[in-house]
């Protein structure tokens, strides 16, 4: 009877903490929605922004916002699966393995702002990278490939024994089972995981501050030469994402304008890192299905 | 009959683990030899010797010699893919890939090489029909392997070893996942291919070893205790453990 109350009580308490934590969510995302739904249009998502005149847009912000995701993934996705195909299936199982998890650990505990100086540091200034969008691809690199490590080996990991010894015992090479049999089986594990990854860049703004840089030269959207400096392509340009510019008119914005500027923003960021969100999870389970459907 | 497999003096240690214990034996070709054996004495584990399929356990120790067709497979210059192409392999359970019925059998040719179609059309037919399984798929080659039922995704699995053209076919506990019919389709079966194959499978089922092998080898705590004619050992047992076994004194 005692042990009965006991788990009653406990289970109400589950169920109220996370009644509640839903409902912050829900809160919070009906407020940033409610607020800045009203000002999203066409114009607002394809204009420049303006300094001190009522009416402008966030179409370059939202550029570099994506093209950065592109970059950050272009480097990210190939390095982060070479490691975590290694550390799932060449690695020995030693101290030093065990070592290198645990520096992937740490790597994807560090603030992201600690990331943004390092990046200032070594890539902007060291390398001279300058504050550019390939600075900027670096910093997220460093602050996802953790992340695309782990889900890569988690990935590997879950592929049943039996269908990876089935492969080898035909013969094929290690390599070739492992792009052939066990990446596919995985895929599903490592592609939603990315997308998760890629959302985490999108709204990402500390660790931009000091490397992608708080400005963009004025860009020239009919001239697509990556090597001209005021081209949208061109990766060694400044470029402020949407997050940062959120930041930036949120903190210093001149522009009458600005907190309803900030509040659309804030929805569209919000929205679309909730779309990749929610595409992830989609595509995860339309792809398990796809793999082990029963037609 | 000629030995295809010549084994001499096998140790296998897992770690500290004596798993295999000075074996010697010799495993005729064209045949189907059987492994028996109470749980744990050492079957799974003799058997994955003649593949390599022991080399991706770390801490796997060997010493002594497995000859197939008079080559040490252990020795340096042993390609192990070469050999595994060689020496197929059948599990327990039944573990096609989840691609298609054709893709499952195409696989291996493929990666090995093999791109044009109608050679590979060409495989894919002759493999099932090998594993009696074409007359079944042939209209939904197309269809996901999981699609069709437990016994005929094992002998799917048969098709994808024999599609790369081994001489030797391993069967671990093959069929213990199977209904009482597939079990028997797959004894048949067996029986067919051991013509063009030499099978080695280890068994759970003394019934089914005395039925499908010619020759049947006991194994107690990593020792072969005894092996001879499967008609022979089953009738006339020379170690006083053996019988033991046969008449379900113990195991
Ligand atoms: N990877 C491993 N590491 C350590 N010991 C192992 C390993 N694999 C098997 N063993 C041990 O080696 C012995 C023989 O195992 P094996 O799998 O060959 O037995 P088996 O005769 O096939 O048994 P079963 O009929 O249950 O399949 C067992 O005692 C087992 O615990
Ligand atoms: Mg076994």
């Amino acid at each position: 009877m005692r042990a009965k109350t006991a788990d009653k009580i406990a289970t109400s308490i589950i169920i109220a903490v996370a009644a509640l934590i839903v409902l912050v969510l829900a809160g919070l995302l009906g407020y940033i929605l409610y607020r800045g739904l009203g000002h999203i249009s066409f114009h607002f998502l394809t204009s420049a922004p303006e300094t001190i005149r009522k009416g402008g847009g966030i179409g370059p912000q939202l550029f570099n916002s994506v093209f950065l995701l592109v970059l950050t993934m272009l480097i990210t996705v190939p390095i982060g699966l070479g490691a975590g195909i290694y550390m799932s299936e060449y690695a020995p199982a030693n101290r030093i393995t065990n070592f290198i998890r645990l520096i992937v650990e740490v790597l994807s505990s560090v603030p992201s702002i600690i990331v943004g100086l390092f990046g200032l540091l070594v890539l902007v200034n060291l390398f001279g990278f300058g504050f550019s969008l390939f600075s900027g691809a670096l910093a997220l690199t460093v602050f996802n490939l953790p992340l695309m490590v782990r889900i890569t080996e988690q990935g590997l990991k879950g592929v049943p024994r039996e269908q990876k010894e089935a492969s080898l015992a035909l013969g094929l090479s290690k390599w070739k089972t492992i792009t052939s049999v066990m990446l596919p089986i995985s895929l599903p594990v490592v592609l939603t995981g990315t997308i998760l990854a890629a959302g985490r860049v999108f709204g990402e703004a500390a660790a931009l501050l000091f490397t992608a840089g708080m400005s963009s030269p004025r860009l020239d959207f009919t001239d697509w030469n990556p090597f001209s400096p005021f081209s949208p392509l061109n990766p060694f340009r400044p470029a402020e994402t949407l997050a940062v510019h959120i930041w930036k008119i949120n903190s210093e914005g001149l522009a009458p304008d600005a907190a309803e500027i900030a509040a659309g923003a804030s929805a569209v960021l919000v929205i679309t890192v909730l779309l990749f969100n929610f595409g992830a999870r989609w595509l995860g389970r339309y792809m398990y299905r796809k793999f082990t459907a029963i037609k | 009959m000629n030995s295809i497999i010549e084994i001499n003096d096998l140790d296998l240690f897992y770690g500290d683990f004596h798993a295999l214990k000075h074996v010697n034996m010799e495993i005729p070709e064209k045949a189907i030899t059987a492994f028996i054996g109470p749980s744990g004495c050492g079957k799974s584990t003799l058997l994955r010797t003649f593949n390599r399929m022991n080399d991706m356990i770390a801490g796997t120790r060997i010493e002594g010699s497995v000859e197939i067709a008079g080559t040490d497979i252990y020795s340096d210059e042993v390609d192990v893919e070469t050999l595994r192409k060689r020496v197929g392999m059948v599990f327990q359970q039944p573990n096609p890939f989840p691609k298609s019925i054709y893709d499952n059998i195409a696989y291996g040719p493929r990666l090995h090489g093999i791109t044009d179609r109608k050679k590979l059309d060409e495989i894919v037919e002759t493999s099932l029909r090998s594993a009696a399984l074409w007359n079944e798929v042939k209209d939904h080659l197309k269809r996901s392997a999981f699609s069709i039922s437990g016994g005929q995704q094992q002998r799917l699995c048969i098709a994808r070893a024999l599609a790369v053209e081994p001489d030797i076919l391993l069967m671990d506990e093959a069929t213990s996942a199977l209904d009482p019919i597939s079990t028997l389709k797959i004894e048949e079966l067996a029986q067919e291919l051991k013509d063009r194959y030499t099978i080695v499978m280890v068994t759970h089922n003394m019934h089914q070893a005395a039925r499908v092998s010619q020759q049947t080898v006991f194994f107690l705590n990593g020792e072969v205790v005894e092996y001879s004619e499967t008609e022979r050992l089953f009738s006339n047992p020379t170690d006083q453990r053996t019988e033991d076994y046969i008449s379900g004194r113990f195991g």
